[in-house]
């Protein structure tokens, strides 16, 4: 057999938004029939090359090579009409629309009156989607169709556009065991067919399942490329997250100290049997006054929704969380605060801030009632306590009158720290609080993490930043898949112990089925 | 999971198939039923309020009082045509009442100069002004609430303009084309009756069956992802805010000619009334699903209530409007509630 | 991820945008002003300072609730429906005195205040939507209460709407009572903070345990109050009930008032001052184009101009 054809080349390619160079002169051959894995943890590069490969952002630097042709692609639209069609995480269908109509939008058959020929699209709907094995009413709307399904119309659409490259991102997010299964006999179907597949995922046992070549980008760089097959679990993991396995730890390289270690006092938080539907399968945390309790994981493990289903931004199906000993209503954020939880987003811009109020307006945002007498603020209090935080955090802003959105991310998160120390809170949820912050920024938020803790704050810690979150944590709690995979605790709280259990726990399918069962 | 009795043999014929993707198990039924009631409730309310009428009151059931009835709904039937369409893709007309009123003045100012130029005026005039609202809404970007609000104050101007501040009121000449076509009947309904059945039938045929259709329901389903399919949704918006405008002429030149004059005061509140009528028809007012036969049953099952308003005598025509926003009210927030079952599902 | 340096770029245009958007309000009212004085007889006379602040106190009242629901990202389409409303029960009631009626009056404004913020705040109905229903039920309750203009004759309600304290009419007073209540409100309060922030950034609030729905629902309901007061007024000045066309297109004044003063309809930022001065802008075009002999059908077509307009400019405002 001749060697495929190689569909697309992608040298050199840069993009830098303002203060980030989010790709930095990464390479990508893609052939035809190969499925290909692109992985990488949050800021990483992978959806900034997908956006720059779908014509969604333009590239500074570097070439995109399509079918031997220099392209450059200024929507979407042009890449998709030139063959390269993306299926979302989010399905990105008319989900009103019939599953037929959605099927054939633009392109609808039409009889000699030229009017559309429903008969022949319905006909050819079901034809087209039986191919894959997913047999439905094409009449009905999109939407009462799984998740999974209304994927394969996405599909089904994209390939019916004769795409010669499909890009899937994370498109198993939401899908059920074996709707999985049915997702992997399609793709290895297009294979058959010659047609490329790049799939973003970060669930191994999938990459392991469909994908014939990896690449692994890091900060902006691809760090590794090749066969997946000649990459087991634990070195793809060190890779992605730029840890080698054994290295001696030089400790140090964060400004957590450590030292403040768990008194065995009654936990001040406490969650039991977390479940979300398709998020959590039954997650249990609990965190000691003075603890910092790491949630470890990689990105999509239930991190973020571990959070919010405690902090009751979240709605669970299941599951209890108390405070002090005290049961907390479910599914309340006021009563989760007044409760004394306080939770930091990971997305600090659209949930966090309130971008245009002021510093002093977003710190006293939630204390306001307090700082009030029959609903007038007290702008003295206001001041005090403004003033304290400014100066303890070091908020660097022209004065408290400036508006939020125009600080920096460090100092943006400070703001909401302050905000909610200005609480007094007994349990601090911090999910990536140090993302996309500068270097001083970072070290003086480690710092006063540190500092919380040692005066009796229970603490909750998710970050990507490996170095952080061991350094940080006095215990960490392993996520995968939205379940608890292990703890690591006293000594074993190190990288490698911490690559392992992510890594190695579970051999393939025994956490989908797990799932499954909470389905 | 469970399949329920009723629909055994479907669900048998599916369980058979080897791990189909399918739908999530037991909504079907349910979405079925939803969607049942979006789409049929008002006709169902309709013939009930209409069978209940009819034996309560011995003058509802007269070929006079149909006829009547019929007639006096067809020019609010063809605003609601063109509200549809605007309804579809997530957007609202407000100023289909000043261009109503306007429609019909030009109507009556034209009929003077002949009968083409009496029926084309208000469509281009009316026409024009839908297209300065689509332009900015589509490509200005400008909320369409508050575009075509300032084009309901315009388009009154305008037409206050053209009547010497409505002191003046042109007539259509007797035994002339429009007034025939206004005034004249055929097989005992009148023309404009005829003429707003031959209208929704085009308007089902375009909406259903064209694929300036299909673009009109995706830019309301989801308008990124309409984008990215190829649809174009600036060129969609446009049209459908131009034909709304279409319509609401035509209806203001029809009715001009049944009443033989153009009327300045007619169209208050006329906007709220198809909306209202759109709404209740099953039209969903976020966008994405709606039918044209729907705005026809919505405006005669509120003609119906006012005709039975009528009828009671004792109660005055304004219980009408309370009537109209209850509906809008219990309709609206049944749709959110359907709209948001669906999505936790 | 990518981590904006939000350094502002001197750009000059922004720089003139953002004068505009703070003062273009203000330069306009001095303009007009300015030109009224040159070409219009008898502008500066005390009579007409007085005809032209008793015309523009009900729209002012009106649109200082707007203002607030525009605040939190809403529209409030009843407020007209609602002036109606007042001016009919107040018809019905005046027979027990005017204090009992303006309690009814209040009590109705308050339920449809409390219909509107339900529907936005607890079912999730979008604001224009929600409001749309309650403009056209609620001029028709207005119609049925009372299906005709009714003349009304107590004293009480007579010298509210033209009587004056050291010539200056009740009615700027009453206007000027909720204007400063609602700029303090909006300014000093824990209720106006929470109302910008919810207006800001709706997720945020909500993580921040704000009480959003609380909030929305009084917000509404002021508004409601607000026509009310305004619908009052206005029948005291006519000195007349008239619900079939008070308070007609009062929705499109109160927005266009707001919009040009400053207040972006994207939510999150009130400004009453501009607000009051927004309003006083449009009664001095009005004024102008009238006393210049443009028939009103003009003043329509330029009122009509001049809204798109400011929309248009405030469009870029907005986002941030």
């Amino acid at each position: 057999m001749a060697p495929p054809a190689e569909v697309l080349a992608v040298r050199g390619l840069s993009k830098t938004f303002p203060g980030v160079r989010a790709l930095d002169g990464v390479d990508l051959t893609l052939h035809a029939g190969e499925v290909h894995a692109l992985i990488g943890e949050n800021g990483a590069g992978k959806s900034t090359l997908i956006k720059l490969l779908t014509g969604v952002h333009r590239a500074d630097a570097g070439d995109i090579v399509f079918q031997g042709r220099t392209v450059s692609f200024g929507t979407p639209l042009e890449a998709q009409k030139a063959g390269i069609s993306t299926i979302y995480q989010e399905v990105n269908l008319i989900p009103l629309l019939s599953v037929a109509r959605n099927l054939f939008l633009g392109r609808e058959p039409r009889n000699r009156f030229g009017l559309l020929d429903f008969a022949r699209m319905n006909r050819e709907a079901e034809e087209a989607l039986g191919a894959y094995g997913v047999r439905v009413d094409v009449r009905r709307p999109l939407r009462s169709l799984g998740v999974g399904a209304q994927q394969m119309v996405a599909l089904a659409r994209a390939v019916a556009s004769e795409a010669r490259i499909v890009v899937m991102d994370e498109p198993t997010s939401s899908l059920e065991p074996r709707e999985v299964e049915t997702l992997f006999s399609v793709i290895r179907r297009l294979r058959d067919a010659g047609i490329a597949v790049i799939y973003v995922s970060h669930r191994l046992d999938e990459l392991y399942a469909v994908c014939d070549t990896v690449t692994v980008l890091r900060d902006g760089r691809r760090v590794h490329h090749g066969r997946l097959a000649e990459l087991d679990r634990l070195s793809l993991v060190s890779t992605m997250l730029g840890r080698e396995l054994g290295e001696v730890r030089t400790e140090g390289l964060t400004k957590f100290t450590g030292d403040h270690h768990a008194t065995d006092a009654e936990p001040v938080l406490e969650a039991r049997d977390l479940k979300v539907p398709h998020q959590l399968h039954g997650v249990s945390v609990s965190i000691r006054p003075g603890e910092v309790v790491g949630l470890g994981g990689l990105l999509g493990s239930g991190r973020t929704e571990t959070a919010k289903a405690i902090s009751g931004a979240l709605a669970t199906s299941s599951g209890r969380v108390t405070v002090a000993g005290v049961p907390l209503r479910a599914g309340s954020t006021p009563a989760a605060i007044r409760a004394g939880i306080s939770l930091l987003p990971e997305d600090r811009k659209s949930e966090g801030i309130v971008p245009g109020l002021s510093v002093r307006e977003n710190i006293s945002l939630a204390a306001l009632p307090r700082l009030s007498r029959f609903g007038l603020v007290s702008e003295a209090r206001v001041d005090s306590i403004v003033d304290t935080f400014i100066e303890r955090l070091r908020i660097k802003a022209s004065s408290p009158h400036q508006k939020v959105g125009e600080l920096s991310g460090g100092n943006q998160q400070k703001v909401l720290l302050a905000r909610w120390l200005a609480m007094n809170p007994k349990v601090l949820l911090l999910d990536e609080p140090t993302r996309g912050i500068d270097v001083g920024a970072k070290a003086e938020v480690q710092k006063l993490v540190d500092e919380l803790a040692a005066d009796g704050l229970g603490v909750l810690l998710i970050s990507s930043d490996l170095e952080e979150l061991i350094e940080g944590s006095d215990r960490v709690v392993v996520l995968k898949d939205g379940a608890v995979v292990g703890e690591l605790t006293g000594d074993e709280v190190t990288e490698d112990k911490l690559m392992r259990t992510i890594a190695g726990h579970a051999p393939d399918g025994d956490v989908l089925e797990e799932a499954a069962t909470d389905g | 999971m469970t399949a329920t009795k009723t629909d055994a043999p479907v669900s048998a014929t599916r369980d058979k198939r080897p791990a189909p993707a399918g739908e999530p198990p037991g909504s079907a039924r349910s979405e079925r039923v939803s969607a049942l009631v979006q789409q049929h409730g008002a006709l169902a309310v309709l013939l009930v309020v209409s069978l209940v009428a009819s034996f309560s009151f011995d003058s509802f059931a007269t070929g006079d009082n149909i006829s009547n009835m019929a007639t006096s709904s067809a020019f609010l039937a063809i605003v609601a045509l063109g509200m549809t369409f605007v309804i579809i893709t997530g957007g609202i007309d407000l100023s289909v009442g000043s261009l109503f009123a306007l429609g019909g003045v030009l109507a009556a100012w034209g009929s003077r100069h002949g009968t083409l130029v009496a029926l084309l005026l208000p469509l281009v005039v009316c026409g024009a002004v839908g297209v300065v609202n689509g332009l900015l809404v589509a490509r200005s970007r400008l909320a369409p609430f508050i575009v075509t609000l300032a084009a309901m104050l315009g388009a009154r101007g305008l037409m206050l303009a053209l009547t010497d501040e409505g002191a003046n009121t042109y007539l259509i000449g007797k035994g002339s084309f429009l007034a025939e076509l206004g005034q004249g009947s055929t097989l005992g309904l009148g023309n404009p009756v005829w003429i707003t059945l031959a209208l929704f039938v085009a308007g089902a045929v375009v909406l259903r069956r064209t694929r300036f259709g299909q673009h009109v329901y995706a830019v309301g389903g989801n308008e990124d992802a309409a984008a990215l399919m190829g649809a174009p949704v600036a060129r969609t918006k446009i049209l459908v805010y131009t034909l709304s405008g279409v319509t609401a002429g035509l209806a203001g030149a029809l009715n001009a000619a049944w009443l033989a004059s153009g009327v300045t005061i007619l169209g208050n509140g006329m906007e709220l009334e198809a909306i209202a009528a759109v709404v209740i028809g099953g039209t969903l007012l976020t966008g994405g699903l709606g039918y044209v036969s729907g705005a026809l049953v919505g405006v005669l099952l509120l003609k119906v209530i006012q005709n039975v308003i009528n009828q009671i005598g004792s109660l005055d025509s304004s219980y009408q409007q309370v009537v109209s926003g209850a509906f809008l009210a219990v309709v609206v927030v049944a749709q959110t509630w359907l709209g948001r079952r669906r999505q936790l599902m | 991820m990518a981590e904006a340096t939000l350094k502002t770029v001197p750009l000059d245009r922004a720089r003139v945008l953002q004068w505009l958007q703070t003062y273009g309000v203000y330069a306009g009212v001095a303009l007009l002003m300015a030109v009224n004085i040159v070409i219009t007889p008898h502008f500066l006379s005390a009579e007409n300072f007085r005809t032209q602040a008793v015309q523009v106190a009900p729209v002012i009242i009106v649109a200082l609730g707007m203002a607030l629901v525009i605040g939190t990202e809403g529209v409030d389409l009843s407020v007209g429906a609602v002036m109606a409303l007042a001016a009919s029960v107040t018809a019905l009631y005046l027979g027990y005195g005017l204090l009992p009626a303006l309690l009814v009056v209040a009590v109705f404004a308050a339920g449809i205040g409390l219909a509107n913020g339900a529907l936005v705040a607890f079912v999730g109905v979008q604001p224009i939507v929600a409001t749309l229903a309650l403009m056209v039920g609620g001029r028709g309750l207005a119609l049925v209460l009372l299906p005709q203009l009714e003349d009304l004759r107590n004293p009480a309600l007579a010298s509210l709407g033209s009587g004056d304290v050291l010539g200056i009419p009740y009615l700027i007073l009453i206007a000027a009572v909720p204007a400063l209540l609602v700029a303090f409100t909006v300014r000093r309060t824990t209720f106006g903070r929470q109302l910008l922030a919810i207006g800001d950034s709706r997720p945020a609030a909500q993580l921040a345990g704000l009480p959003v729905r609380r909030v929305l629902i009084v917000v509404y309901v002021v508004c409601a109050l607000l026509a009310a007061v305004a619908g009052v007024l206005a029948t005291a000045r006519l000195g007349a009930s008239d619900p079939t066309s008070l308070g007609n297109l009062m929705e499109l004044s109160a927005i266009t008032a707001v919009v040009v003063g400053g207040t972006p309809l994207t939510g999150g930022r009130v400004n009453i001052a501009g607000t009051v001065a927004g309003a006083v802008l449009i009664q001095l075009l009005t004024a102008t184009l009238i006393e210049h002999d443009l028939p009103p059908s003009w003043t329509q077509i330029a009122q009509a101009v001049v809204i798109v307009c400011a929309v248009y400019a405030a469009r870029g405002r907005g986002k941030r």
